[in-house]
């Protein structure tokens, strides 16, 4: 990881709300780089954001639509944010209910074309 | 009306170059009358040719007639007369819908709300129309503002591909199709079959509860997926241009009408 990774994952840890933020290898899901404020299991959130945009990437192929470019999964108590960045790298956050979704989805397309 | 259009006959009548041909006409329309107000729509415009309602009323006589060419005649000469005429840009946005010339019909649709701008309705039309060019989903009588056309208003929800399937990926209800418009409803079932089981294991998992709903941006589509019951599942799609809290909405009333469904049918 380097600095310049880290400190864009912390810009989005910065976001009210956020409690990590990944950087995660879309091929197998996991960890390349992260930034949390808890004890998160961040391996679990790199490997299932990995695993449901393999999945639902299947949906786009299926309906011939560009790739997914921001997957949010909503829970009853959080949330899981994914925006596919360049080089078969994804952005993640896993963030509270009351966080700002335009907010989140923003730092995170921006922190993707940042990285590519 | 049936008073409305003695009074006017008698007046047309007593002075062939009175203007009441306009509202005779009009009335004759919506009575369904359609050949007696061509009649006199066509009489009125061949004395008043520099006079655009006259060719306006004329065309949408001849839209409900279903002469598409005629229409599109008289329209074009309403344009030539007043370019500003907000009922020809949205008679040709019409005729051009039903053509299926989508890109046109968004432009005469464009120009109609720069003429109207709070008409919500036309910016419900340009937006189901760019969400046609983009899925290439839905049917060509979804809702179009002409009055003209004799088809009921179909809701938001109905216009939006929906999609219903179980668990086993088997079709349930409504359809999607490919960009090409090729129907992938069976595929798009299949594939996501299941797909709530893996969402509910992640948000386990991650501790952020149970999983409610799934929101995709996929280029100029956005998609959501929810679970109206613990055995299906329900795919929405529209066009980007519906920001993702009305779409969440969209979703939330699809969800709703599936479940509904789904009890008719226990």
């Amino acid at each position: 990881m380097t600095l310049r990774e880290q400190g864009i994952l912390d810009e989005v840890t910065r976001i009210a709300g956020v409690r990590s933020a990944l950087l995660v290898s879309a091929d197998d899901g996991l960890v390349v780089a992260e930034s949390t404020l808890d004890d998160q299991a961040t391996e679990a959130a790199a490997a299932f954001a990995a695993r449901l945009v393999q999945r639902l990437g299947v949906l786009t192929r299926t309906l011939h639509t560009p790739p997914m470019s921001v997957l949010l999964l909503q829970a009853t108590a959080g949330q899981l944010f994914v925006a596919t960045g360049a080089e078969g790298l994804l952005l993640v956050a896993v963030t509270t209910n009351d966080v700002n979704i335009g907010a989140v989805r923003l730092a995170l397309l921006d922190a993707a074309g940042r990285l590519s | 009306m049936t008073d409305d259009i003695a009074t006017l006959t008698l007046q047309l009548a007593q002075d062939p170059t009175s203007l009441a041909f306009l509202p005779l006409a009009e009335a004759l329309r919506r009575r369904g009358q359609l050949d007696a107000a061509l009649t006199v729509v066509a009489r009125g415009a061949g004395r008043y040719p520099e006079l655009a309602d006259g060719h306006d009323l004329l065309a949408r006589i001849q839209a409900d007639r279903g002469d598409g060419d005629a229409a599109f005649d008289a329209w074009t000469t309403v344009v030539r007369l007043v370019p500003d005429h907000l009922g020809a840009h949205k008679g040709l946005a019409f005729l051009a819908y039903r053509s299926g010339d989508l890109g046109r019909s968004v432009k005469h649709l464009t120009t109609a709300l720069e003429l109207a701008p709070n008409d919500t309705t036309l910016a419900s039309a340009i937006e189901r129309i760019r969400t046609v060019m983009a899925t290439r989903a839905v049917t060509p009588e979804a809702g179009l503002p002409r009055e003209s056309t004799q088809s009921p208003q179909r809701s938001a929800t109905e216009a939006t591909p929906t999609l219903l399937f179980d668990q086993q990926g088997r079709v349930l209800r409504g359809r999607l199709d490919r960009v090409d418009g090729v129907d992938a409803s069976e595929a798009v079932a299949a594939s996501l079959a299941g797909v709530s089981r893996e969402a509910d294991r992640a948000a386990r998992l991650l501790q952020i509860g149970e999983w409610k709903a799934l929101a995709i941006e996929s280029g100029a589509v956005n998609f959501e997926v929810r679970s109206p019951t613990p055995e299906t599942l329900l795919l929405v799609m529209r066009g980007r241009e519906v920001p993702a809290g009305r779409l969440a909405r969209i979703a939330d009333k699809a969800v709703e009408q599936a479940r509904l469904w789904l009890e008719e049918l226990a």
